[in-house]
């Protein structure tokens, strides 16, 4: 394996990895926030129950999510150490304010982990919400420092020199906002589905029904908001994304003829020799519209792209293609919700319902891996845009291959441990957590 | 605003040395716990730590940002020649972080529990060694950034007699602090006993190690000798951490454990004074005489003074706040032995 290759793979195992843990790790204490804000109006120790659940959830979350962090802090500087030597200065302002957020996350979790029955009951409460609210603010700030390596900010690179850097020009860079939107919603989308949908797995299955009722419709509710909200924010960032980088645009479109009228594809399987897609639908004159509101904007085709500066192109669309999709998917079964909690009450008893959300499990995070893969593989060549290319940042360490193979043996069997301790914390839920269990709580 | 970045990676530094090394001694010090104390010294080691443990990681995450943010020659550097050592100590936290939590949080109890013991006491030991291995190197003039040949570049410079015995002290320095911080966590006098018998036990360790870092840096022309005597404020420092020694013990002796712990404290943070005030401000010294300094190779003075600001401001969230934690769960676990006893 290519060093440059093995180093790129790398990263994207650590980003990939991560991202799913501090998801979770962000929006989950909300859920748990809730719940635990239901028990202390109420006093129902269900509430309570799903509450402390949650709870070792989220600790098994962070953890990870918190030492996959770490890593990645040290990783951006083992594989791109040219690039941090100069960007470091210029995007570090989100890094250092990420710093405080984490670590008031950090101290807010070890008051609520280990504070039960020891502190007053709602401040105790109060530091769940702390480490939902730094965890989002943890997130929006880490988006905003890879929002500056797709739309650079805060610096005039001449003769290859950075100068006049204003790291708070570069942390307000034109994309974070979109991109951090567009992120938060995603995460609270993927998480929201992914935990409702164990849950309705085992309210099919019967199993401790009063629990996993309560359960899933918290975080229900969560993921069928952002996931209707999401389409909104998927059209901000698409627009903005013609404007800025219309390369990246391109790539995700397979768009290789520049024109007015542009189609908006879907499907298809790109053909970049000869620059065409095949056994794609086209819907005439849409991507021109998407992305001005006017069907005869002239939409900039890869054709108007030097060689060298174009992304690859199949990847970046079928990770397109697939957030999309799975996106959109959420969307109309977060309406089929919607419309069963408002109108027809009586779908919410039916089996397909829960079957539905059941299946729907990882489709989020599916579309969170995708969109994340189109945001970084359709920036390439470059690490900052325009400016440094990925290729000239690369470590000069020869053998990172074998870095990338150990990382990818540690990560796959972290990911197997974690699976089998929430597989084992499920299944304890009937003893320990079900109120018509005499035992109760532990 | 450089001196109070410089300042917050100090102190980040130190507090990463201090509460995490603490952490990890915890998780040392089972190696030398025989099988029927075991258990006894994980549930003290879990309520104590437990609640801090998480936020006691969270400082090697601000110095990496200070350094890359303010210092990015500095980060690039180490980030090249020191990439293995780097390497294996981020395996080591992974391991460890990552094992900690599943042996609390794994809902059954049963033979699992051994494996995450095992990649537990591990990593205790090999993340703080490498973490040793990486700061010596960086001082001990040995990295090449012309070095030919995969072995001259990114493996001699830290394989080496001076590294691996700073790395050493490291261990022992952790296991130390963590046995004399047990010590104060149990009531029960044999367990009591057995935990100055391990602070005694990790002390002889400290002083082999340190004794031995001497020799391989005279060994290997390195002016350590120099740094840790060479001025009035690291002499001041080394007889004020020795006396802070003395009183530790004196207190152990005298089972006092606000006192034993404030002069342990003050013992460390002297003697790392010592260590790093002779080549400050140099951290990474090169071969051929050439160093990288935090007063010449800094970020511009925008970045600095962003950065300053962000980690005042930080300061004064996380500071009240992690006082209040470790003060509040302090009390709180105080009470509970309390009432067992």
């Amino acid at each position: 394996m290519d060093n440059f290759i093995a180093a790129r793979s790398q990263m994207a195992l650590s980003l990939g990895f991560h991202i799913i843990f501090s998801c979770i790790g962000m929006v989950m204490p909300f859920f748990m926030a809730v719940a635990h804000f239901l028990y202390l109006r109420t006093g129902s120790i269900n509430y309570r129950n799903v509450t402390r659940a949650w709870s070792k959830g989220v600790a098994i979350f962070f953890a990870t999510g918190a030492v996959s962090g770490t890593v990645l802090s040290f990783e951006l500087g083992l594989l791109w150490p040219e690039f941090m030597k100069h960007a470091g200065p210029i995007f570090g302002m989100p890094f250092s304010l990420e710093g405080t957020a984490f670590f008031i996350e950090a101290i807010a979790m070890g008051f609520y982990l280990y504070g039960w029955d020891k502190f007053n009951p709602w401040f105790h409460w109060f530091t769940g919400v702390m480490v939902g609210i730094t965890g989002v603010v943890s997130g929006i700030l880490v988006v905003a420092a890879n929002s500056w390596m797709n739309c650079p900010a805060g610096f005039q690179y001449v003769n290859g020199q950075f100068i006049h850097i204003d790291p708070v020009k570069a942390m307000f860079n034109r994309a974070w906002f979109s991109q951090s939107l567009h992120m938060t919603l995603a995460a609270f989308t993927a998480t929201g589905f992914a935990v409702a949908g164990i849950h309705a797995w085992l309210l099919y299955r019967k199993k401790n029904v009063l629990f996993h009722r309560t359960a899933f419709k918290i975080a229900a509710l969560f993921g069928v908001i952002a996931s209707i909200l999401q389409p909104v924010s998927g059209d901000i960032s698409a627009k903005f994304v013609a404007k800025t980088q219309p390369a990246k645009l391109a790539a995700m479109e397979a768009h290789f003829k520049t024109c007015a009228y542009s189609p908006l594809l879907i499907g298809g399987i790109p053909d970049v020799k000869h620059q065409k897609v095949n056994y794609g639908i086209e819907i005439p004159g849409m991507l021109s519209w998407l992305v001005s509101g006017k069907f005869d904007t002239k939409v900039t085709g890869l054709d108007q792209i030097p060689k060298d500066q174009q992304p690859p192109v199949a990847i970046t669309h079928y990770s397109f293609q697939i957030m999309v999709a799975a996106a959109g998917l959420l969307g109309t079964i977060g309406l089929i919700y919607l419309i069963a909690l408002t109108v027809k009450r009586k779908w919410l008893k039916r089996s397909w319902l829960l079957l539905l959300f059941a299946a729907a499990t990882p489709i989020g995070f599916l579309a969170v891996e995708a969109g994340w893969t189109v945001t970084e593989v359709g920036r390439q060549p470059w690490i900052i845009h325009g400016v440094m290319r990925t290729a000239d940042a690369v470590t000069p360490m020869p053998g990172i291959q074998y870095s990338f193979y150990l990382f990818t043996m540690v990560y796959v069997s972290l990911a197997i441990t974690v699976i089998f301790l929430l597989k084992r914390q499920i299944n304890m839920v009937g003893l320990v957590y079900d109120v018509n269990n005499k035992n109760g709580d532990l | 605003m450089l001196y109070i970045v410089i300042a917050f990676l100090w102190l980040a530094i130190l507090f990463y040395l201090v509460l995490g090394g603490a952490d990890f001694g915890a998780g040392i010090l089972e190696i030398f716990t025989p099988a029927t104390n075991k258990e006894d010294l994980r549930r003290t080691a879990y309520i104590a730590i437990g609640p801090i443990w998480e936020a006691n990681h969270m400082w090697i995450i601000i110095a990496v940002v200070i350094v890359f943010v303010g210092f990015p020659e500095i980060y690039s550097m180490i980030s090249i020649s020191l990439h293995i050592p780097v390497l294996i100590m981020l395996l080591g936290i992974i391991a460890r972080g990552t094992a900690f939590t599943f042996r609390n949080y794994d809902a059954i109890n049963d033979k699992m529990q051994a494996v995450y013991t095992r990649i537990y006491i591990y990593s205790s030991f090999i993340t703080p060694f490498f973490i040793g291995i990486i700061a010596a190197t960086a001082v001990s003039g040995r990295i090449d950034p012309k070095a030919q040949g995969f072995l001259q570049a990114y493996i001699f410079d830290w394989l080496d007699w001076y590294p691996v015995s700073v790395g050493l002290f490291t261990v022992f320095l952790c296991a130390f602090l963590a046995a004399i911080f047990l010590i104060g966590e149990v009531s029960h006098k044999p367990s009591r006993q057995a935990y100055v018998q391990k602070a005694r036990l990790m002390n002889l360790g400290l002083i082999i190690f340190m004794l031995l870092s001497f020799r391989a840096a005279r060994a290997d022309n390195i002016p350590m000798f120099k740094w840790v005597f060479g001025s009035t404020l690291s002499i001041v420092a080394v007889v004020i951490s020795f006396v802070a020694w003395i009183f530790t013990w004196y207190q152990i002796a005298n089972n006092n454990v606000r006192l034993t712990r404030l002069w342990a404290g003050i013992m460390i943070l002297t003697l790392l004074i010592a260590i790093t005030y002779g080549h400050f401000p140099d951290v990474v010294l090169l071969k051929g005489g050439m160093s990288l300094s935090l007063l010449s190779g800094q970020a511009p003075e925008a970045t600095i003074n962003a950065l300053g600001s962000a980690l005042l401001t930080g300061g004064l969230f996380i500071i009240p706040s992690l006082f209040y934690l470790i003060y509040s769960f302090g009390q709180k676990n105080k009470s509970i032995s309390v009432h067992k006893s």
